[in-house]
């Protein structure tokens, strides 16, 4: 924090549970205008709590609250948007039916004197706003019918432009390539000196070194850690974040790793001329047992579409699957699950049931194994038990609502559903996206595991550091082409990221 | 969150007030059907007899029977707004297929009893088996889907009784419609049969969770290798079949079969599904809630017989209701998801 300067958001002692299960201890947070502030910490470590405190998603908690030296309460995230707090949440929130313009602009929109809306000027400053962000679109499309990173983006657009005076970013750069995350730090920087102060949520941690003014770690709800970001490393964060020695559980992939000899094993998975639409173009590749095959590519590239295919959720417009030899054509997800394909998609919205107990998310893919007509609860329940404790899923209780688990233990249910009776091939996209670093490490050694039970595994994502962690054999997607295979050579973060 | 803590407090842990917040949605109705049963029992001292009680259990019996189906259909967060139209062809149909007497003046196709209440049966699972398709392989939305089978049902009743009215049906109907062994009617029996069963197939069987989780989050049951659209054609057909029962029972209970006397029941049973407490949105709520649906709306309907009420105003006060029980419905909901929190 900058010496002398009167803070504009101050929060002290603040507490929060959730159904008894403390979330935040007694934490202190200030920020200063014209600071971009770096908070790090595990999954669950209360980060994302207090800023949905700050703004004012959860509304009751104890401790003082004061913006510009004055004692506020917020009621809800009006309160707070009134008071120029602003958040882009970790999941995306944008309206894909409405256009590019109607999202920057959702909630006050230009209307003339009449309450009309007014759509040329609205495209037209929804376009300088986005071309002064560096994205060229036309602001008349449909925003569901971009790339999900261009989407997040324009959320971020949206917020950073909103005239906020405090802005919290969650998460914000997972979903987007390394040019746009060059581009959002070159704006946050210039925000900054607009004298916005910005928080900055972030599992990179190099992201938050490079960004940020101030840094501050988040252990188990507390506060462990404040200091300027000039005066630590990354080692040291890790070390505050963990509590424990943190060197050999992050591995920089700066270096060439080498890849395995390619494996001789059962073919799993034969995809042959696989092509969609403008998303996929010719691509086929095998899936061999006890090997993890990596897929990596940028955002956009065509690894969704694939994903989906292979799980029966999207038909390909041509090209042909055989599992174990037999050709297949998944006219439903049920047809793949039963031919022994499993996917964990990339969000857990998607695959979790939030309202649904813990047990209950476990065993659903499941239950036509367990029981064949009447269900059996009890033996859900010591499934989910026995799952729960093996993937150290915390609070260690099934009978509890999912939506009651932190980020990262959602991640880890969703990969629990299919574990009880393993499938023949397992498809995870951005298996550890959005998770800190013991979490990635318990889901890299249950993969490594499966391997070796003699899954085939294949893992798609658009971080290089998820590819490189897991996969024995890597290939490269970019623009909806298969590029570059790597087998049994040295590979690097570097490479990957040439050769898409 | 830490671990310790999570571990020394359990889900019961949490407190009352909050637990009460989270059960709202079975608690709010039940409520109202205490308050209504007060009332009426304050109101008019003919209300709150053994006799008048068996009176409304007769009168929910029908709606009850519709429910059960319907009950399935809008835990999957679908609608079937075809279910009177079909109760009411399925009714004409047994009749159709009964000999009538001579100065019934229907091209009717006398059959044998059990014939008749079987190709009765085909006829409602086979549009309802219309829906289910136009819904899961074409992707008509529910609502739209269930309102054309709506009128094609309409029509074929038309058609079957051309503006005539039949009062023959086989007498296995008659006597399950109209009839009662040891003072209880049939039709409350079977209403009562039904609503169990489909309790029982809710809450215990394998295909009942998977209503629940496609309810709750078709995109996560899709991505768990559920089949989806299986399971959304059969609550379509299920929904069709009691409606089928329902109304064939009721042409006996009311001693005729003719156009448009379902009419009612439509709006009857969408209001003691939701009244209940199951939520439009799908995965929460079920038969007991249904149940409790229904004795509110009995409730209500005989009630206002009892008090001396403008005939015409009790339709407002039934709309009102219903509008009362959809607000709680979806506060319930809101308050549900804070409880998550």
């Amino acid at each position: 924090m900058p010496e002398g300067q009167q803070p504009i958001l101050e929060l002290q002692g603040i507490t929060k549970s959730f159904g008894g299960v403390e979330a935040l201890r007694g934490v202190d947070f200030a920020l200063c205008p014209g600071e971009i502030h770096g908070l790090v910490g595990e999954n669950g470590a209360g980060k994302s709590t207090l800023m949905k405190i700050i703004a004012g998603v959860h509304t009751e908690f104890s401790g003082r609250f004061l913006v510009d030296g004055r004692e506020t309460h917020f009621r809800s995230a009006r309160d707070a948007h009134a008071a120029g707090i602003a958040m882009v949440h970790q999941e995306l929130s944008v309206a894909p039916d409405l256009t590019v313009a109607e999202n920057v602009f959702l909630g006050n929109q230009p209307t003339n004197r009449l309450g009309l809306v007014q759509w040329r000027r609205m495209a037209r400053e929804a376009g300088e706003q986005l071309a002064r962000f560096g994205i060229d679109v036309d602001p008349m499309s449909r925003l569901g019918d971009l790339p999900i990173g261009l989407q997040q983006l324009i959320e971020i657009a949206r917020v950073l432009f909103s005239g906020a005076r405090i802005v919290i970013l969650d998460e914000p750069t997972s979903a987007l390539s390394p040019p746009e995350v060059e581009r959002l730090f070159a704006t946050l920087k210039r925000l900054r000196e607009e004298g916005t102060a910005i928080v900055f949520i972030s599992h990179f941690i190099e992201d938050i070194l490079r960004v940020s003014d101030t840094v501050t770690v988040f252990r188990n709800g507390r506060k462990v850690a404040e200091t300027a970001s000039a005066a630590t490393s990354k080692s040291a964060l890790i070390e505050a974040m963990i509590g424990r020695g943190g060197e050999a559980l992050e591995h920089s992939y700066a270096d060439d790793l080498m890849l395995p000899r390619p494996s001789e094993s059962a073919v799993i998975l034969k995809a042959e001329q696989l092509s969609l639409g403008r998303s996929l173009n010719d691509v086929s590749f095998e899936a061999r047992a006890g090997e993890v095959l990596g897929i990596y590519g940028f955002m956009g590239c065509g690894q969704q579409e694939l994903s989906r295919i292979l799980f029966g959720k999207l038909k390909p417009d041509g090209g042909t699957l055989a599992v174990e030899g037999r050709p297949k054509t998944f006219a439903s997800t049920a047809a793949a699950r039963r031919a022994g394909v499993a996917l964990v998609p990339e969000s857990r919205r998607d695959m979790l049931f939030h309202q649904e107990p813990v047990y209950k998310n476990i065993s659903i893919s499941i239950l036509d194994r367990i029981s064949s007509l009447l269900l059996k609860p009890g033996q859900e329940r010591d499934i989910a038990k026995r799952q729960v404790e093996q993937l150290q899923i915390r609070p260690p209780v099934v009978g509890l609502d999912l939506g009651m688990l932190s980020g990262g233990n959602q991640q880890k249910v969703a990969l629990a559903k299919w574990l009880t009776y393993p499938p023949k091939l397992l498809v995870l996209c951005e298996p550890t996206r959005g998770m800190d670093v013991g979490a990635k490490n318990d889901v890299i050694n249950i993969v490594r595991d499966l391997r070796t039970k003699g899954l085939a595994i294949i893992v798609l994502s658009t971080e290089p550091e998820t590819v490189l962690s897991l996969a024995d054999r890597i290939l490269v997607l970019k623009r909806g082409a298969l590029v570059r295979e790597f087998r049994n050579e040295p590979v690097s973060k570097d490479r990957l990221l040439e050769a898409a | 969150m830490s671990s310790e803590t999570a571990l020394a407090t359990g889900p019961r842990a949490r407190g009352l007030a909050p637990f009460l917040r989270s059960q709202m949605r079975n608690i709010a109705p039940f409520l109202t059907l205490i308050c209504l049963f007060t009332f009426f029992a304050f109101a008019s001292p003919s209300f709150a007899t053994l006799d008048n009680l068996g009176n409304i259990l007769t009168q929910v019996s029908i709606t009850g029977i519709i429910a059960v189906g319907l009950t399935f259909v809008i835990l999957c967060a679908e609608i079937d707004l075809s279910i009177a139209a079909i109760a009411n062809v399925t009714g004409i149909a047994v009749a159709y297929f009964t000999l009538q007497e001579s100065y019934v003046n229907i091209a009717n196709v006398p059959l044998p009893g059990a014939v008749a209440i079987l190709l009765s049966i085909l006829l409602c699972a086979l549009l309802g088996l219309v829906n289910a398709l136009g819904l899961t392989v074409i992707g008509i939305p529910s609502f739209i889907m269930t309102l054309a089978m709506m009128q094609i049902a309409a029509g074929i009743s038309a058609l079957l009784v051309r503006g005539q009215i039949a009062y023959k049906v086989p007498s296995l109907i008659t006597t399950l419609g109209s009839g009662s062994i040891g003072g209880i009617p049939w039709l409350v029996i079977i209403a009562a049969l039904m609503l169990l069963g489909g309790h029982l197939v809710l809450t215990y069987t394998r295909f009942g969770r998977y209503v629940y989780m496609v309810g709750g989050n078709r995109e996560a049951a899709e991505y768990s290798g559920l089949n989806v659209k299986l399971i959304l054609g059969a609550v379509m057909v299920i929904s069709a079949v009691c409606s089928g029962i329902g109304g064939m029972l009721g042409v006996a209970h009311f001693g005729s079969a003719q156009q448009n006397e379902f009419d009612t029941y439509l709006l009857d049973s969408i209001a003691a599904v939701v009244v209940g407490g199951t939520s439009l949105f799908g995965g929460r709520g079920g038969i007991g809630n249904t149940i409790v649906g229904l004795f509110v709306l009995g409730v209500l309907n005989n009630g206002l017989d009892h008090v001396n009420i403008d005939s015409f105003l009790k339709i407002l006060i039934r709309g009102l209701i219903l509008l009362a029980a959809l607000i709680i419905n979806v506060y319930a909901q809101r308050l549900r998801e804070k409880a998550a929190e």
